[in-house]
């Protein structure tokens, strides 16, 4: 099953290759955590995404999302499908400008195997982690809360929280009391959160 | 019972809900594990603790 290793796999181990082309991951969000996900798995071979987001890109997206000067104004999941398919052109994509909730997450995110939560306010992201994991019984999440700021890079870290919710982040540096949003950080927090899609595909293969 | 790996003494009859409000929670950015399964936020008010239970209680913060 999946496309044929390329040569743009190369360092791209061969049972990871064939782990990642067997699965399909939803990516709640496609802001900073997000869009930067999405970009490391469709490096890694991912086969296939589900992308939701109802914001389009904005100038102030630019300092840490992966969008560019040309794509402002556009949907966030139709401008980031045009980067990820420069990159991976094999990728499947699928799209939704739908706003997420408790009650609508389970049909968005339908066959997921791992959902990333990567939204902005600590109460989308409770509804959306009590929503897949009260409707979803397979399907584990992994949370991106807690990366504000420029404080210390080495206190974001991956815990496992519960049966099926993995937790990156520092837990504390919430961006209504710690000042920025700041790549660096934010991309950390991301880098974690793909590392933790491939290691619980990889334990499950 | 135990709340987030520590043991705590259950004083009085108490629901989910009841614990979240008197540990300083905000309900609407939290999840809640009761021996290992997640508890559905509908039902906060009318999961009553018991002395062995184990309680986690993940709060989120914003940001992504």
């Amino acid at each position: 099953m999946g496309a044929e290793k390329g040569e743009m796999f190369a360092r791209v181990p061969d049972k990871v290759y064939d782990r990642l082309q067997k699965s399909r991951v939803g990516i709640a969000g496609a802001g900073g955590l997000g869009s930067n996900i999405a970009v490391m798995l469709a490096r890694t071979g991912i086969s296939s995404l589900v992308l939701v987001d109802f914001d389009k890109v904005e100038e102030s997206n630019l300092n840490r999302q992966q969008y560019t000067l040309d794509q402002i104004g556009l949907d966030k999941v139709e401008a980031l499908a045009t980067n990820l398919k420069k990159i991976n052109p094999g990728i499947t994509l699928t799209l939704s400008r739908e706003k997420i909730t408790e009650e609508n997450c389970h049909i968005l995110f339908k066959d997921c195997q791992i959902v990333c939560e990567a939204l902005d306010a600590a109460d989308q992201k409770a509804g959306l982690i009590n929503g897949i994991l009260t409707k979803c019984p397979g399907t584990k999440i992994i949370s991106g809360s807690g990366m504000a700021g420029y404080g210390d890079a080495n206190e974001i870290r991956t815990v496992k929280k519960m049966s099926r919710l993995y937790l990156c982040g520092d837990e504390k540096s919430d961006f209504e009391k710690v000042e920025g949003m700041l790549a660096p950080r934010v991309t950390l927090c991301a880098a974690h959160q793909a590392n933790q899609v491939i290691r619980l595909l990889m334990e499950e293969a | 019972m135990k709340v987030n790996g520590t043991y705590m003494e259950l004083t009085k009859r108490m629901t989910v809900g009841g614990l979240l409000e008197e540990q300083g929670y905000n309900r609407l950015r939290v999840a809640v594990e009761k021996n290992g399964e997640i508890i559905p936020k509908a039902e906060y008010d009318s999961a009553f603790l018991s002395e062995a239970d184990e309680l986690e209680i993940v709060s989120f913060v914003g940001g992504g």
